[in-house]
C-alpha cells in the first residue's frame, strides 16, 4: 500500500515538474532565465564599477579615493537586502515625489533594472577589493617597462595591467559571480519573479514545497558548477605563460 | 670650387643625441643626485660607473622620467623636455613621444609574461607606434634572430633562462627602432655564466655604432666598449673621461679606491 502510494507521490511530483501545464516546469525555467540575466548583468556592471574604482583607488587623487573609500565601506555594510528595500521602494518613491512636483507623471522601475542596479552596485564594492588587490600584484617592473616604452595610460592598463592581474583576480571574481547569481533570490522580496519567487509561488499553489524547492536547490546546483567550469577555463586561459606551482 | 676637396676640414661634431644639465633629485630631504652635467653624442657609448648609493641608476630613470627629477634640463635629440618648476614633465605626450625614442633595458628584464617572446617585440611597435603588423613581425624576427633567439618567438617569457630573456628584452627595445639604448645594470640579475652572452649583445650594438647609456658593474667590458666613462659618488661626476684615462690614469683618491675594491 505505501509502495503504491509512494509511487503515485513521485509521479504526481514529476507531473508538477513537467514544463507545460498543469506541470510548473516552464515557470520554473523562466524565473531560472530571469535569474541569470540579473546576475549576468550585476556581475557585468559590478566588474566595470570595480575596475573603475580599483584604479580609483590605486592612482586617484585623494577626493577620489576618500569617496571610494566610503562606497565601499558603507556598501560592504549594510546588508543587500536593506539595499534592495531602499532602492526599490525608496528610491522610486522619491523619484516619483520629484517626478510630480515637475508635472510628470509616475514612473514604475522595472524589476530587471532595478536588480541589476542595486546587485551590481553591492558588486562593485566587492570587486573594487578583489581588483586592487589583483592589480597591486602586478609585478612593478612589467608596468614600468611599458610606460619606458612610452605607452599612453588607457592603452597601458588595457594591454598589459589589466591582462596581468586576471589570474590574481578570477578565483576572487569567480566567488562574486556565484554570490551574485544566489543574491538575486533577494529580488523575490520585491516581487521579482526570478528562480525563488517562482518556486515559492508554484509550491504555495500545489502545496509541493518539497518538490519545488529541491528542484529550485537542484537548478542552483547545476548553474553553479556550470559556472565553476567556464570560471576554471578562464583561469587556465589567463594563467597563459605561469609556471606552474605543480610544475 | 674644389677648396671642400683639397681643404681637409675637422669633422663637424656629431648631432647630440641626450644632454643633462645641472640634474638634482632629491627623495624627501635625501639628495641623491647634486647637479649632474651629461652628452651623449650620436654613436657615444657612455658608461656610468660607481658604487651602490651613487645614484647611477636614478640618473638614468631621470632621462626618461621614470624618477622625475627636482631640478636641472634634459634634452633628447635637441628637443628639450618641457618641465615645470618642480621638475615634474609639463607635457605627458610629449614624455610618451621622447620615451618612444629611448630603449631601455632594465636589470630585471620586465617581459611581459601573458605575452610571447614574438608578442612582447611588436607590442608597442603595433599598437603604440602603429607600424603595420607583418611589417614589425619580419623586424622582430629579424632581431631575435640577431640576439640569437630566432626560435623561441612562440615562447613565455617564464620558459627562458636569465640571459634569454634579458637578449630578448634588449630585441624588444630595438623594435622600436629608438634612437639611443639605456641599460641599467643589464648583467647585475644574472648567473655569472649567462653573464657573457648578454655582453656579447650589447657589443654588438656598440659596434654598429648605436648610441648608449651603459649603467653597469662590469668594468672590463666598460673599459673594452665605451667611448667616455662616467663615475659618479655621492650624487656627482667625481671624474670623466675615455676609457684608457679613467681605468688606467685614474685622478682622484676616490675613483682610485673604487677601481681597487672592484677588482
Amino acid at each position: 500500500m505505501s509502495a503504491l502510494a509512494g509511487a503515485a507521490l513521485a509521479a504526481s511530483s514529476l507531473d508538477l515538474l513537467q514544463y507545460s501545464p498543469p506541470g510548473w516546469g516552464a515557470n520554473l525555467l523562466r524565473g531560472l532565465m530571469n535569474s541569470i540575466i540579473i546576475a549576468f548583468g550585476a556581475f557585468g556592471l559590478g566588474s566595470l564599477i570595480g575596475v573603475a574604482g580599483a584604479f580609483g583607488k590605486l592612482y586617484g587623487g585623494p577626493v577620489t579615493r576618500d569617496l571610494l573609500a566610503i562606497y565601499t565601506t558603507v556598501v560592504r555594510a549594510v546588508p543587500e537586502l536593506v539595499l534592495i528595500l531602499i532602492l526599490y521602494y525608496a528610491v522610486t518613491d522619491s523619484v516619483n515625489r520629484l517626478l510630480i512636483g515637475f508635472g510628470f507623471d509616475r514612473i514604475q522601475i522595472s524589476g530587471l533594472a532595478a536588480g541589476i542596479a542595486v546587485l551590481g552596485v553591492v558588486q562593485g564594492a566587492y570587486a573594487t577589493e578583489v581588483l586592487r588587490g589583483a592589480i597591486l600584484s602586478v609585478p612593478a617592473g612589467q608596468i614600468e617597462a611599458a610606460r619606458a616604452m612610452g605607452m599612453p595610460p588607457a592603452l597601458l592598463a588595457r594591454r598589459i595591467t589589466l591582462p596581468l592581474m586576471l589570474s590574481a583576480a578570477l578565483p576572487g571574481l569567480a566567488n562574486l559571480w556565484l554570490i551574485a547569481t544566489k543574491d538575486t533570490a533577494l529580488l523575490a522580496v520585491v516581487g521579482f519573479g526570478e528562480l525563488t519567487q517562482e518556486t515559492r509561488q508554484a509550491a504555495g499553489t500545489t502545496k509541493a514545497y518539497f518538490t519545488f524547492f529541491m528542484a529550485a536547490g537542484a537548478l542552483y546546483l547545476v548553474l553553479s558548477i556550470g559556472s565553476g567550469w567556464i570560471f576554471a577555463r578562464l583561469e587556465r586561459w589567463a594563467r597563459r605563460g605561469q609556471r606552474g606551482v605543480r610544475g | 670650387m674644389t677648396t671642400a676637396a683639397t681643404d681637409p676640414q675637422p669633422a663637424p661634431p656629431r648631432p647630440e643625441a641626450i644632454r643633462i644639465e645641472g640634474l638634482q633629485k632629491s627623495f624627501g630631504t635625501l639628495n641623491v643626485l647634486k647637479g649632474i652635467t651629461l652628452t651623449a653624442r650620436e654613436g657615444d657609448v657612455v658608461a656610468v660607473i660607481g658604487g651602490s648609493g651613487s645614484g647611477k641608476s636614478t640618473m638614468l630613470r631621470c632621462i626618461n622620467f621614470l624618477e622625475t627629477p627636482s631640478s636641472g634640463r634634459i634634452t633628447i635629440g635637441g628637443e628639450p623636455v618641457a618641465m615645470r618648476a618642480d621638475g615634474s614633465p609639463a607635457d605627458r605626450r610629449q614624455i610618451e613621444r621622447l620615451r618612444q625614442s629611448l630603449g631601455m633595458v632594465f636589470q630585471q628584464f620586465n617581459l611581459w609574461s601573458h605575452k610571447t617572446i614574438l608578442e612582447n617585440l611588436i607590442e608597442v611597435p603595433v599598437h603604440v607606434l602603429r607600424v603595420p603588423k607583418a611589417q614589425a613581425v619580419a623586424r622582430a624576427e629579424r632581431l631575435l634572430a640577431r640576439v640569437g633567439l630566432a626560435e623561441k618567438a612562440g615562447t613565455y617569457p617564464a620558459f627562458l633562462s636569465g640571459g634569454q630573456q634579458q637578449r630578448a628584452a634588449i630585441a624588444r627595445a630595438l623594435c622600436m627602432e629608438p634612437r639611443a639604448m639605456l641599460f641599467d645594470e643589464p648583467t647585475s640579475a644574472l648567473d655569472p655564466e649567462l653573464v657573457g652572452e648578454v655582453l656579447a649583445v650589447i657589443r654588438d650594438l656598440a659596434a654598429e655604432g648605436r648610441t648608449m647609456i651603459l649603467v653597469t658593474h662590469e668594468m672590463k667590458f666598460a673599459r673594452e666598449v665605451a667611448s667616455h666613462v662616467v663615475y659618479l659618488h655621492n650624487g656627482r661626476v667625481e671624474e670623466e673621461g675615455p676609457p684608457e684615462a679613467v681605468f688606467g690614469a685614474p685622478r682622484s683618491d676616490r675613483l682610485k679606491q673604487f677601481l681597487k675594491s672592484v677588482g
